[in-house]
């Protein structure tokens, strides 16, 4: 485990996570919610979970971030905070 | 210092889980929440498999050479050599369950909008006091 | 609100910290999760099952009980989806727009008028309909052959490098959702129609059940695959590994179907028609 890439990983996490809920559109929210379920997948590699990495990449990074759009489409984009 | 040093992978993870509480609390918005919800379930996911992290240790996938049967007994498999897997094992499942769940969640989301056109908590308050 | 929000967040954190106090240091080799239990099965899985991926083999023999339910619960989660979103509408809508593919014009049918042959030439749109890109359709129609092949390899290689049947069938299933971003919803649910999803994902379900009751019903427990050795004709290490398979083609299966349901219930809010 290289921790300077782990440190530097971690606190990309902790800013789309910031990101993702302070953002005031809900399109760019599920976007930032990708990014933030890719770099759990890569924080999940570094420690060696490959298949846990292999499930997030697939799922949260795929999966969810297409759900999150398809009912942002379905619904509104307008949110107040 | 020391304990900075052993301890900082968790305190990061628990300012993840705060994040995703502080906005299932305090958002008012119905996606935010989902949003927050997915975070917090991801941290404690973190969480769960940074426990079975082993320092000096590989991927458990055992290395076994090509055509020698079942590899029992041609040579010895020790455990410290391997990370930890059973709490890959629980997490993995964990994941897939959310992104079902994260899908009803969406749904009962969708099925809120068409019925009061928002998805603001505070005016979805306000049109059910007003009936 | 918000306030009150940030106090609870804050003291839940705070008490939290204090608790990591007495946790054994991060990735500590001498940390009671690694030297309790875990050992075993590092050192027997390869001799008990012949499978060098571990966490696919406590996956899906060890702690099979646990991955079943959570197919079923994947299934459920599907099932309701279906039930809070999918609007039946018994009338179609009185005019129908079509679009005739090579020229590019629109054409409406009155209710009650004759609909074009049932031809290549046109294709049914919606009011809401955009232009696609003809790159992106090209690239889509290109890959998601090759996406699949690779879900199928990450299902049947799941024994000897990471995935199995959750990540494949996720795989199997972003493929479909992709033909039904980049083309449209239509086209995704004539390739893969409704009824399939809704009979795959149990389906898979019963792939899993269906395989531990076979166990049972060859005397010995439920789930214990070496009691298929009789019916494969191998010795029964080698009959828990193809037990697994066996099983990881089951969760596949219901993965697969149920993503490709949810996701269609929700892009098109029940009434799949145009979707994203």
């Amino acid at each position: 485990m290289i921790w300077q890439l782990d440190l530097a990983i971690l606190t990309l996490v902790v800013i789309a996570g910031i990101g993702a809920i302070t953002v005031k559109d809900l399109l760019g929210a599920a976007i930032l919610f990708g990014a933030y379920s890719f770099m759990m997948c890569l924080l999940w590699s570094i420690m060696g979970a490959v298949d846990v990495s292999f499930t997030e990449a697939s799922v949260g990074a795929g999966a969810s971030t297409v759900f999150f759009v398809a009912a942002v489409f379905r619904t509104t984009r307008r949110t107040k905070d | 210092m020391q304990m900075l040093v052993a301890k900082y992978n968790y305190w990061i993870y628990i300012t993840l889980m705060m994040i995703g509480l502080y906005a299932m609390i305090a958002k008012n918005n119905l996606v935010k929440k989902i949003v927050g919800m997915s975070i917090f379930q991801t941290a404690i996911i973190l969480f769960y498999v940074s426990i079975g992290a082993k320092r000096g240790a590989t991927i458990p996938i055992i290395e076994h050479g090509h055509g020698e049967g079942h590899g029992a007994g041609t040579h010895m498999v020790h455990a410290v050599d391997y990370i930890n897997p059973l709490p890959h094992v629980l997490m993995l499942t964990a994941i897939v369950v959310a992104v079902a769940t994260l899908g009803v969640a969406l749904a009962l989301a969708i099925r809120v909008y068409n019925r009061y056109n928002t998805l603001e908590e505070d005016e979805i308050l306000a049109q059910i006091r007003e009936k | 609100m918000k306030i009150i929000g940030l106090i609870i967040a804050v003291l839940t954190g705070a008490l939290l910290i204090y608790g990591t106090v007495d946790f054994p240091g991060w990735a500590d080799p001498a940390s009671p999760a690694s030297t309790h239990l875990s050992p075993h099965f590092i050192e027997k899985t390869m001799e008990e099952t012949s499978v060098p991926n571990i966490v696919t083999a406590v996956l899906a023999d060890y702690r099979s009980y646990d991955t079943m339910f959570e197919t079923t619960v994947i299934f459920s989660g599907g099932v309701v989806c279906f039930i809070l979103l999918r609007i039946f509408r018994r009338k179609e809508p009185e005019d129908r727009l079509y679009r005739h593919v090579l020229t590019g014009a629109t054409i409406r049918v009155k209710e009650g008028g004759k609909i074009p042959p049932d031809s290549d030439d046109f294709e049914r749109i919606d009011t809401l309909w955009t232009p696609h890109d003809l790159i992106i359709k090209t690239v889509c129609r290109l890959l998601i052959p090759f996406i699949q092949l690779f879900g199928l390899y990450v299902i049947a290689h799941g024994h000897h490098s990471p995935g199995g049947g959750f990540q494949g069938g996720v795989i199997l299933g972003a493929s479909i959702m992709l033909l039904a971003i980049s083309q449209d919803l239509r086209t995704a649910v004539q390739r893969m129609r409704e009824k399939v999803d809704a009979l795959l994902s149990p389906t898979g379900v019963f792939i899993y059940a269906g395989t531990g009751a076979l166990c049972l019903l060859l005397g010995l427990n439920f789930m214990d695959y070496s009691a298929l050795a009789s019916v494969l004709y191998v010795d029964p290490v080698t009959a828990r590994s193809h037990g697994i398979l066996i099983v990881e083609i089951g969760v596949g299966v219901a993965v697969m179907a149920t993503i490709i349901w949810i996701y269609n219930n929700l892009s098109s809010a029940g009434k799949y028609d145009e979707g994203l």
